[in-house]
């Protein structure tokens, strides 16, 4: 095959970025069509309005896009813990979302028992780790070598094990989460802009600042350590990491504890923001979009995965939701995932899978 | 069973028909990954096909090209005939190729009647209400498929694992299942991956066996992989060779036992 | 000596794939059904029919839905609950727009409408597989339930934004609304569950069945024998949703009579159902009746059963105890018998068939 001649010429259309290409050019050459023979403006109110609005008042865009990033890092924060997991056990780890609630429950409910704010901090990393061996010696130490799909509906159980255990210590009212006694700023800094007024909250700043910190820690901490080699020897194959001589009962305590780490600093700045419930529980489901979004194992994919929805289900509720009554943000974010695994299966940073038989 | 004295001679003593397959120039690369390059062979009707190879030579990706699994990013496959540069699974299955897998690919968790009654699938044709009573002609035609079905576990001789879940059976049994599910397709090509891997001798024995009544008795062509030489050149009428996912040798068993380059391949070169 | 195969000998492929081939097993059938047809509504009290029998058949046959696609065909839904919502609210639909037909008529209806939703859902099954589906579900579920809410036309623009079923008779006996009695609702799931669990036995036993779990063990295998992976899994959407459709009907039309339909039909109900499935037993038709009837006993047997044995429990602890039991009883499943009650129930019979020997 070295005279270039006789190859084939390269098919144009086979090439994803054409077919893409010419397919929006086609969509948007339907649209504008459509949009002169629309009589009764739905396509208008679809496709040029919001736009339209976007343009003239962008301080309102600005809020909303900051609105997003916010709820998009806590949403990455989430999902983080998941990542953390999944890529040192295998575990998709379903109860993510509720061990972050039960992380902030016990904090604010050892508070309102009378203990001092960090002593509780404290206290409740003490909990996350006594949970973190709890669920590797009772679900899996048993459970090793089973099969995924078993795992992750053990993890079922762990939620509703946790859902259960948190009600019935802490009951079922939602409380405050104890922002002031940790230093945690409150108020808004308001900028004059593009010509309008956006407000930042100052806890949201912070949480944006803290999560990035956590996630340079934990990337460092999974590239330089020699428990974070081990780690990503056991994600590789569990088998293989035992036969070196790595603990995986050790490996899967320190997972599960940095992931209860992660969750209880979640839990904060959620709580800061609203309040501390078992709501918080459905919101902790769009981690998995977010996830799907990112790739199981990546932890960037993890943090862009969040941004991507918490930004693009804001922009929609806002600019969109009221064309079908509102509400959308409850299932805009799985509609973005679902989109997007049409055409990437694998993530945003997942390897492309290669079947073997 | 009274086979022919086959290869043992040095000529392949049966007539082979006209040519029931060709592969033309394949190329297959998986990102940078090269798994077979160039390679090109034909399977004629009513022989058995052996192809060889060091582990990674690309005889498994080969397989996978034939029966659409894997998509060739050049080359083409003829079968029967029709020439198609895409093969989809199901088609191939439907046009008559069948297939074992290197790991046994066997449906765990269902019984070994049940995983051999779904090689019959293509061949049912019943919809799905007469399906949802369970009577009248879907009954009929599921008693005719499971006489066909007990005549292959009789010609396999796993009679009395019939109802057993096939995920607790030893791996030789295994084996044979998974041979019997394909032979349900009755196959115009049968495609072997392996088939006596991990095998003791005596299974080993069976096996081949089995492998030539089905040539003879059925008539079915088959392609087979395998590692081990005494098999292979007792088996086969041709045997390809495969290095790197390069074709190095194409022939009669002797042919290829003489040829220098299969003998660098399985040795080593001194250089 | 009760429980044996000996001389019962099949002389045909017919008799040799009954689904019971046991004497024994199909004389077990036949008075389970006539405890459920005549000893049930005449010696059960109306609490017991209405708030044990109704829910536990309702719960069944969703059971024997999402069986149908996660233990039978491998793929894993946590949309159930939406998929029940679109049988409740497309009968609704139907009942108002053709009062004169029969509500059961139309009960079997709406679980088509659902079937056509579970297929549009379960699209992306070809392309994406466990965990990832899973999610793809979620979008199921809470679109639809926003649905629910958020379209008027669902609910007839009703100021409570609620279904309101109407009464509607069989055989001039009223079986929905509020002066239908517990026993003939009762009559009317008894007979609906007995024959769509008599269909979905015949399905799991043919061809279909067949495929889907060829499906579930072993993807690629399946494809290379010629299943097309596409069709095997969007019938299994289309029959599992069908089956949770109809028990979502059931469920307003037979058991709540309206109310709130919408919390109803939420992401809760969705892995209760699931959780049914798992203990009682993956790929197992029995093992969904198993878990239907252990999960919608056990709230209702710890609310009342706790305190009439001198334990004082509140409901809302009952609740929080419901809980985290169902919790560790799923983990217990999974570590100690992954196939669950149906399992447990075989080696019963094993053990049944060899006694008094121990093998």
């Amino acid at each position: 095959m070295s005279d270039i001649a006789t190859r084939p010429a390269p098919n144009l259309l086979a090439s994803p970025l054409v077919k893409t290409g010419l397919i929006l050019a086609a969509i948007v050459a339907v649209l504008a069509v459509g949009i002169r023979l629309d009589s009764s403006n739905t396509l208008y109110a679809i496709f040029v309005d919001p736009f339209q609005q976007m343009v003239q008042a962008p301080d309102l865009l600005v809020q909303t896009v900051w609105e997003g990033l916010v709820s998009g890092v806590l949403y990455a924060l989430i999902a983080l813990g998941f990542v953390l997991i999944f890529k040192a056990s295998g575990v998709f780890n379903f109860a993510q979302g509720i061990m972050v609630v039960f992380a902030a429950l016990t904090l604010v409910g050892l508070y309102e028992k009378g203990v001092p704010a960090f002593l509780a901090v404290v206290i409740t990393l003490g909990v996350m780790f006594a949970l973190a061996v709890t669920i590797e010696r009772v679900v899996l130490r048993p459970l090793v070598n089973q099969p995924d799909i078993i795992l992750f509906m053990a993890t079922f159980g762990i939620t509703y094990f946790l859902i259960g255990f948190g009600e019935a210590l802490f009951g079922g009212n939602p409380k405050q989460m104890i922002a002031e006694q940790l230093y945690l700023p409150k108020g808004a800094i308001d900028l004059q802009i593009l010509g309008g007024l956006v407000s930042l909250q100052k806890i949201d700043i912070a949480a944006a600042l803290i999560a990035s910190l956590m996630i340079a820690a934990l990337a460092a901490f999974f590239q330089y350590t020699r428990i974070g080699r081990a780690l990503r020897a056991v994600a590789d194959s569990h088998k293989a990491a035992l036969s070196v001589g790595i603990s995986l009962n050790q490996i899967w305590v320190i997972v599960w504890f940095t992931a209860g780490i992660v969750a209880l600093i979640t839990g904060i700045m959620w709580g800061a923001r609203s309040d501390v419930s078992f709501a918080l529980e459905i919101v902790a489901l769009k981690a998995l979009p977010v996830l799907i979004l990112g790739g199981f194992t990546s932890i960037p994919g993890a943090i862009v995965g969040g941004l991507i929805i918490g930004i693009g289900e804001k922009l929609g509720e806002f600019y969109w939701g009221p064309l079908i009554g509102g509400g959308i943000e409850s299932w805009l974010a799985y509609f973005i995932a679902l989109g997007f695994l049409l055409f990437r299966p694998q993530g945003l940073f997942g390897d492309k899978i290669i079947e073997r038989i | 069973m009274n086979a022919e004295p086959m290869n043992v001679t040095g000529t392949p003593i049966r007539e082979k028909g006209e040519v029931l397959l060709s592969v033309e120039n394949i190329s297959l690369r998986f990102g940078g990954v090269k798994a077979i390059t160039d390679v090109s062979f034909d399977i004629r009707k009513g022989e058995i096909r052996a192809i060889i190879g060091p582990n990674g030579a690309g005889k498994t990706s080969m397989l996978n090209c034939i029966n659409g699994f894997y998509q060739p990013q050049e080359g083409q496959i003829v079968f029967k005939g029709e020439r198609r540069a895409k093969m989809r699974p199901h088609r191939a299955a439907a046009g008559g190729i069948a297939r074992t897998f290197q790991n046994v690919a066997l449906f765990k968790g269902m019984s070994t009647l049940d995983n051999i009654m779904t090689g019959r699938t293509l061949k049912m044709k019943k919809g799905f209400f007469w399906q949802a009573l369970r009577h009248g002609p879907a009954m009929q035609e599921e008693i005719a498929h499971r006489r066909v079905v007990e005549d292959i576990i009789d010609f396999l001789q796993i009679e009395h694992i019939r109802k057993l879940p096939v995920g607790k059976l030893p791996y030789g049994l295994q084996k044979r299942v998974e041979l019997g599910r394909a032979l349900a397709m009755e196959p115009e090509l049968l495609l072997l991956d392996e088939p006596m891997a991990g095998m003791n001798l005596e299974e080993k024995e069976d096996m081949c066996r089995f492998i030539l009544d089905v040539n003879n008795q059925f008539g079915t062509t088959i392609a087979l992989i395998e590692h081990d030489m005494g098999v292979v050149m007792d088996l086969s009428d041709r045997v390809v060779v495969l290095e790197y996912g390069r074709k190095i040798a194409d022939g009669t068993p002797d042919e290829v036992k003489a040829d220098q380059r299969v003998i660098d391949a399985y040795l080593g070169v001194a250089h | 000596m009760l429980y044996r195969e000996a001389g019962q000998y099949k002389s045909n492929y017919a008799a040799d794939m009954a689904v019971f081939p046991l004497r024994e097993d199909r004389i077990g059938l036949g008075v389970i059904l006539a405890i459920a047809f005549i000893a049930i509504p005449f010696l059960g009290s109306d609490f017991f029919i209405a708030s044990v029998m109704i829910p536990f058949l309702v719960f069944s046959l969703a059971a024997i839905g999402l069986n149908i696609l996660t233990g039978y065909t491998g793929l894993i839904s946590l949309g159930t609950a939406a998929f029940m919502g679109v049988g409740a609210y497309s009968c609704y639909k139907l009942t108002t727009i053709f009062p004169d037909v029969n509500i059961v008529v139309l009960i079997l209806v709406s679980g088509l409408f659902s079937a056509g939703i579970g297929v549009l859902f379960g699209l992306p099954s070809l392309r994406i597989k466990g965990f990832y589906l899973a999610v793809a579900t979620l979008a199921a579920q809470f679109f639809l339930q926003w649905a629910f809410v958020r379209v008027p036309w669902l609910f007839n623009y009703n100021a409570s934004g609620a279904i309101e079923v109407p009464q509607r008779t069989l055989f001039d006996l009223p079986i929905t609304g509020a002066s239908a009695t517990p026993e003939t609702r009762y009559f009317v799931c008894l007979g609906l569950v007995v024959v769509l669990t008599w269909f979905a036995s015949n399905i799991v036993h043919g061809k279909l069945g067949r495929s889907w779990m060829a499906v579930r063990d072993m993807d690629i295998a399946a494809e290379l024998m010629g299943i097309k992976l596409l069709n095997a899994k969007l019938t299994a959407f289309a029959v599992s949703s069908y089956f949770c459709g109809v028990a979502g009907a059931m469920m307003i039309f037979l058991w709540y009579g309206g109310g709130e339909a919408a919390d109803v039909f939420s992401i809760r109900l969705s892995f209760n159902i699931l959780f049914m499935v798992i203990i009682g037993g993956l790929g197992s038709l029995i093992g969904s009746f198993f878990g239907a009837a252990f999960l919608s006993i056990l709230p209702t047997a710890l609310k009342f059963g706790l305190p009439a044995l001198g334990i004082p429990i509140q409901g809302a602890a009952a609740e929080h105890v419901t809980f985290m039991l169902v919790g560790a009883l799923i983990i217990t499943f999974l570590i100690v018998e992954p196939h669950g009650l149906a399992r447990l129930w075989q080696i019963g019979k094993q053990k049944l068939r060899t006694w008094p020997f121990p093998y």
